[in-house]
């Protein structure tokens, strides 16, 4: 029986639209981005949707439909949001239209078309959409596994120099943690084969009474999955060299997206399904999350690789987003779920930025840039906006949810929350310091050769390719031959021919890439209501699950919370 | 002392009866035909023969019973592998009969008797003559297989073995290229095969020494009357090794590389998907119907050589710098990997494991899926036979955009990611080894196929991801045979990793061992 399409439709308009898009003759690029944004809106337009057809005071799962898939295994295609999925599939489709207007005009490494990167993109989509509507665990667990296929060849066709490389981190990591999780997803099953039926339901698999030793077993498995994903701190080694070498737009969706899914896991398998082992391991988690808070954000200082610096940002703030679940109060895992959401948006809008300006000089170092601001002030601004919603300041749609999460984190975890408020302080100096160091100060670096030294243009197409290295990028560039940079130019913007006007601004379709999310960030961070309310009933429904007691700090304070944020 | 004639069921025979008679008339025909249209004609036969066999054991669904005094025992699970094994058969037939991609026009040396390099042998490179006698000798190792896994007694089944092994050991050694690498592979080959079959004749003596009968229900009827002595367990034993070689299970693996390498890669195909499905279908049938009450003499040694299988192939497999010796030690590891759905075995006099239905699903599965990927190794060509070293697949998707996507769709169904076939049969199978309480052997099989994942990426990289060299391999246009295949193997890969639950169901109600 199926209630609604809905959920279908987003599964299967992206898919089609990959196929289509495939299906494309190869030097048709233009066709094939105009209709990648078409699917990308339509998703967007169902997203929408789905969320007015949402009750925030109805039943936990809506807009449901499932059929019987694999009846041998009794695996149900079975779809299903709750709050928290649901801002998720907004997260999601508003990230993708974005991402491929941003991609718009990148051009393919040799040899290489485009048309399969924008095919690639929805099919990813389409696995996105499934991933977070997924409310048979099997399900769940195939669209998690059949989602890192598109972001490797993602990563691995149209990523940086050390593509091969991170490509393969990523997928045997993932695919590491996905086999260990399959371990506990079959050993969920023989549970409730031996309770009764056997099944995949998420339903039915809650109701299940686990013993604590085989619950603890399962969560390590799932989690380790999940922990990989996020990624917490000791596992988080893919994600610099992933996100540095993805080309901008797969960046965005890999750390916006992909990596919520652990903590999404965490969220939605974790808590309800094993709450003795959530709650038995929670002091280990915490740990890790903290840790990951302080250790990346040093890291991220340390930096001189720009997109490495965003992922390394990225792992910091997934520790917020754990230390927000595992608080085990309504009012954090609140906050950790706006945080997923606004996280993808900021940080989603900082690497689209940072991909600009690499786009522009060629390098992704930051000692090779300085005084952009004086040049491109709309580039620069941006920039600012986007790495202050990244430092959580006031104002910005990360503040309202790091703000929910240590101020629900507090009553329960102490300790915790005041080492990771520090970080904030970290985050302001990560942020500020590439803020400075590339905007402001004397114009240098590669945007600005010394005395004008003319044909200097070709150096800025092969850079990105030819190695991030500084010697290239930065005296390699003048006299680069200027043969070789149009044949090898990867993902990356056309460079003006003059010296004089290298440097230009953001363009009316840089402008219109930018404009939805530096809205969404301002917004969400002066009215976040709305997205609360969606939340925050399905997140009082996981911590009752994991049997927290969510009467003792919510009521009380989520109201007083967001009319501080107002 | 009157001798009664057995009663032999000639409709459960249907499906031996066609494939060996295919092959005797494969034989007639070598001997009596016109050597101009030999070639048409023993396809035309083998095909008839193989298809005939698996319309057969489709029209026998159903059928359960102990046929030929005892000898044969048709049943679910052996219909269901014999179709298996014909319907690979089939299509590796149809790789054997490819003539578009070799200049020579076949991938099968003209006459194997003349020395290699001598000057006979240079005169027949360049003839247009065809080797046919390679038909009628599959047919006849299509049959054994056939036979071995509805033998119901061990002497059929050591009979079955030879007929199965000695053609192979023949064919292995008939490579048009490569000649001397391919004969060394046959020796070999055929003395560790030998080694094999005396394993399990001696482990058979054993056997009927401690219970006094080679039928398998007997053997039962011995074992759980108490009888299990010493002499019992070395026979089990001794025929678990026999089988296990032929399976390629390390370690009893040695073999493998080397002849999966040196043979002619249709024969590599055939190899590797048929001796497979037969090999775990006589080791389900000794283990299930004759030691199936005493589990516990078989399960700690199944229990490590699935383990020792699994890390030896996904290990050894990431040194490889040869694609087929590289699917050589996939194929090791996916034998630890089936193993570890032997090991779901229900327990004595309780039919409705989920082991039993989810080796048999894996085994279709892999085998339809390796047989693909051997087939599109034929069609990757330098100058003098098949491009085979991983260098030379260098950035392939460039210059054969379709050949390098479907090989990594059969890369990705042996890596067992989701929405392909290879996915279905994992899961399977280790689902029955974990309801059976063998989580750990689950989870090293988890890390295994972790280990295992990365080498078969390493061939997507190369394919995708690389830059091709400027005198790589040529891709040849595979004529109507191979391409056949390719159809056939690649939409079962995928369908039977999107919409698995026909043949699941078919695989659940076909799990029944008689005898």
């Amino acid at each position: 029986m199926s209630d609604s399409l809905l959920l279908v439709a987003m599964v299967a308009v992206p898919a089609v639209g990959a196929a289509v898009v495939a299906a494309l003759p190869r030097e048709r690029t233009d066709t094939a981005r105009v209709v990648a944004l078409g699917v990308s809106l339509v998703v967007l337009l169902l997203a929408v949707l789905a969320t007015v057809a949402f009750d925030t005071g109805g039943d936990r799962f809506q807009l449901t439909s499932s059929v019987p898939w694999i009846p041998g295994f009794g695996v149900d295609f079975a779809l299903g949001v709750d709050g928290i999925a649901l801002v998720m599939l907004l997260l999601v489709g508003v990230l993708v239209p974005v991402v491929v207007l941003a991609s718009w005009e990148d051009r393919a490494p040799a040899n290489r078309s485009m048309r399969t990167f924008f095919a690639w993109l929805l099919l990813l989509e389409a696995c996105m959409v499934g991933v977070f509507a997924a409310t048979d665990v099997f399900l769940f667990y195939v669209f998690f596994e059949a989602m890192l296929v598109p972001m490797y060849f993602i990563v691995g066709s149209f990523g940086g120099p050390r593509r091969q490389y991170a490509a393969v981190k990523f997928f045997l990591y993932s695919l590491l943690g996905g086999l260990v999780m399959l371990a506990a997803v079959i050993g969920l099953y023989v549970v409730s084969a031996s309770a009764g039926e056997g099944t995949f339901a998420f339903e039915s698999l809650r109701q299940l009474d686990i013993d604590p030793d085989v619950q603890r077993l399962l969560f390590l498995g799932f989690f380790v999955a999940f922990a990989i994903k996020a990624p917490l701190v000791p596992l988080h080694t893919w994600l610099p060299d992933a996100g540095a070498e993805a080309p901008i737009g797969g960046a965005v969706l890999l750390v916006g997206v992909l990596d919520k899914v652990g903590t999404f896991g965490f969220l939605r398998y974790c808590l309800p399904l094993f709450p003795d082992a959530s709650r038995e391991f929670a002091p280990l988690v915490l740990v890790l999350a903290v840790a990951g808070v302080l250790y990346a954000a040093l890291l991220a200082m340390g930096q001189t690789d720009m997109k490495r610096l965003v992922s390394y940002t990225s792992i910091a703030h997934f520790g917020f987003i754990a230390l927000g679940v595992f608080a085990f109060t309504t009012e954090a895992g609140t906050g950790a779920v706006l945080y997923m959401v606004n996280h993808g948006i900021a940080t989603g809008l900082l690497f689209i930025v940072v991909g600009m300006l690499i786009a522009r000089g060629g390098s992704r170092l930051v000692g090779d840039y300085g005084g952009v601001a004086a040049h491109a002030p709309k580039l620069a601004g941006v920039f600012l906006i986007a790495g202050l919603a990244s430092l959580a300041l006031p104002g910005t749609n990360s503040f309202v949810s790091e703000f929910l999460v240590l101020i629900g984190s507090f009553p329960t975890r102490p300790v915790f929350t005041v080492l990771a408020t520090a970080g904030i302080i970290l985050a302001a100096l990560y942020v500020l310091l590439l803020y400075q160091r590339t905007m402001h100060g004397p114009p240098r670096g590669v945007l600005f050769p010394a005395d004008g030294a003319v044909g200097g243009t070709t150096g800025t197409d092969g850079t990105t390719r030819h190695g991030a290295t500084a010697a290239s990028a930065t005296t390699g560039g003048g006299p680069g031959a200027a043969s070789g940079g149009t044949a090898t130019a990867t993902l990356t913007h056309e460079a003006p021919a003059r010296p004089a006007s290298r440097l230009r601004d953001l363009s009316r379709r840089e402008l219109v890439v930018v404009a939805p999310l530096v809205a969404l960030v301002i917004g969400l961070g002066v009215y976040p209501q709305p997205l609360i309310r969606l939340i925050e009933p399905a997140v009082a429904a996981t911590m009752s699950d994991v049997g927290a007691d969510p009467a003792g700090t919510t009521p009380a304070t989520t109201p007083g919370s967001t009319e501080g944020t107002d | 002392m009157p001798i009664e004639a057995p009663d032999l069921s000639l409709a459960a025979l249907a499906p031996l009866l066609f494939v060996f008679g295919a092959a005797c008339i494969g034989v007639l025909v070598e001997a009596f035909g016109p050597r101009d249209s030999r070639h048409p004609v023993q396809v035309a036969v083998a095909l008839v023969g193989t298809v005939g066999g698996l319309v057969a054991t489709l029209l026998l669904a159903g059928t359960r019973e102990v046929t030929a005094g005892g000898a044969l025992a048709v049943d679910g699970a052996g219909l269901f592998l014999q179709a298996t094994i014909a319907g690979l058969g089939a299509l590796s037939l149809l790789l054997f009969a490819e003539r578009n991609l070799d200049p020579a026009r076949s991938a099968f040396v003209v006459s194997a008797a003349v020395p290699a390099g001598s000057v006979r042998d240079r005169e027949l490179l360049t003839v247009q003559r065809v080797q046919t006698e390679v038909y009628p000798l599959a047919t006849f190792a299509i049959g054994g297989m056939m036979l071995f896994v509805t033998a119901n007694d061990l002497l059929i089944m050591f009979v079955a073995l030879e007929v199965l092994s000695l053609p192979l050991y023949l064919i292995s050694g008939l490579a048009r290229r490569r000649r001397l690498l391919s004969q060394e592979a046959a020796v070999k080959y055929f003395l560790l095969g030998s080694f094999a079959s005396a394993f399990f004749l001696y482990g058979l003596a054993l056997v009927y020494g401690a219970t006094g009968s080679v039928q398998l229900g007997a053997v039962r009827e011995a074992v759980a009357a108490g009888e299990t002595d010493t002499l019992l367990v070395l026979g089990l034993a001794l025929l678990i090794v026999g089988l296990l070689f032929k399976a390629s299970v390390a370690p009893f693996h040695t073999w493998t590389p080397d002849v999966y390498q040196g043979a002619p890669t249709p024969v590599t195909a055939f190899m590797a998907a048929c001796t497979k499905v037969a090999a775990f279908g006589a080791i389900l049938r000794l283990l299930y119907v004759a030691f199936g009450t005493e589990e516990w003499t078989w399960r700690p040694l199944v229990y490590g050589v699935a383990i020792v299988s699994m890390v030896v192939g996904a290990v050894l497999g990431l040194t490889q710098t040869d694609l087929k010796r590289m699917l050589a030690y996939s194929s090791v590891a996916h034998a630890g990997f089936l193993l570890t759905g032997v090991l779901g075995f229900p327990g004595s006099g309780d039919p409705a494991g989920t082991g039993l239905p989810a080796v048999m699903f894996y085994l279709l599965a892999y085998g339809l899926t390796t047989l693909g990927a051997f087939a599109v190794l034929t069609l990757v060509r330098s100058g003098d036979g098949e491009a085979t070293h991983l260098s030379q697949w260098a950035g392939l998707s460039q210059r054969s955009p379709l050949t390098a996507a479907v090989m990594s769709l059969f890369l990705l169904a042996l890596a067992g990611i989701p929405l392909t076939s290879g996915f279905t049969g994992k899961f399977a199978v280790f689902r029955a080894a974990i309801e059976d309480g063998a989580w750990p052997l689950a989870l090293v099989a988890l890390l295994a196929s972790a280990v295992a994942a990365f080498f078969y990426l390493r061939v997507i990289v190369l394919m995708y991801f690389s830059e091709p060299a400027a005198d790589g391999p040529t891709v040849g246009v595979p004529g109507l045979p191979t391409t056949i295949v390719l159809a056939v193997t690649a939409a079962a890969t995928l369908v039977l990793g999107v919409v698995p639950g026909a043949v699941l169901g078919l695989a659940d109600r076909a799990a029944i061992f008689v005898g």
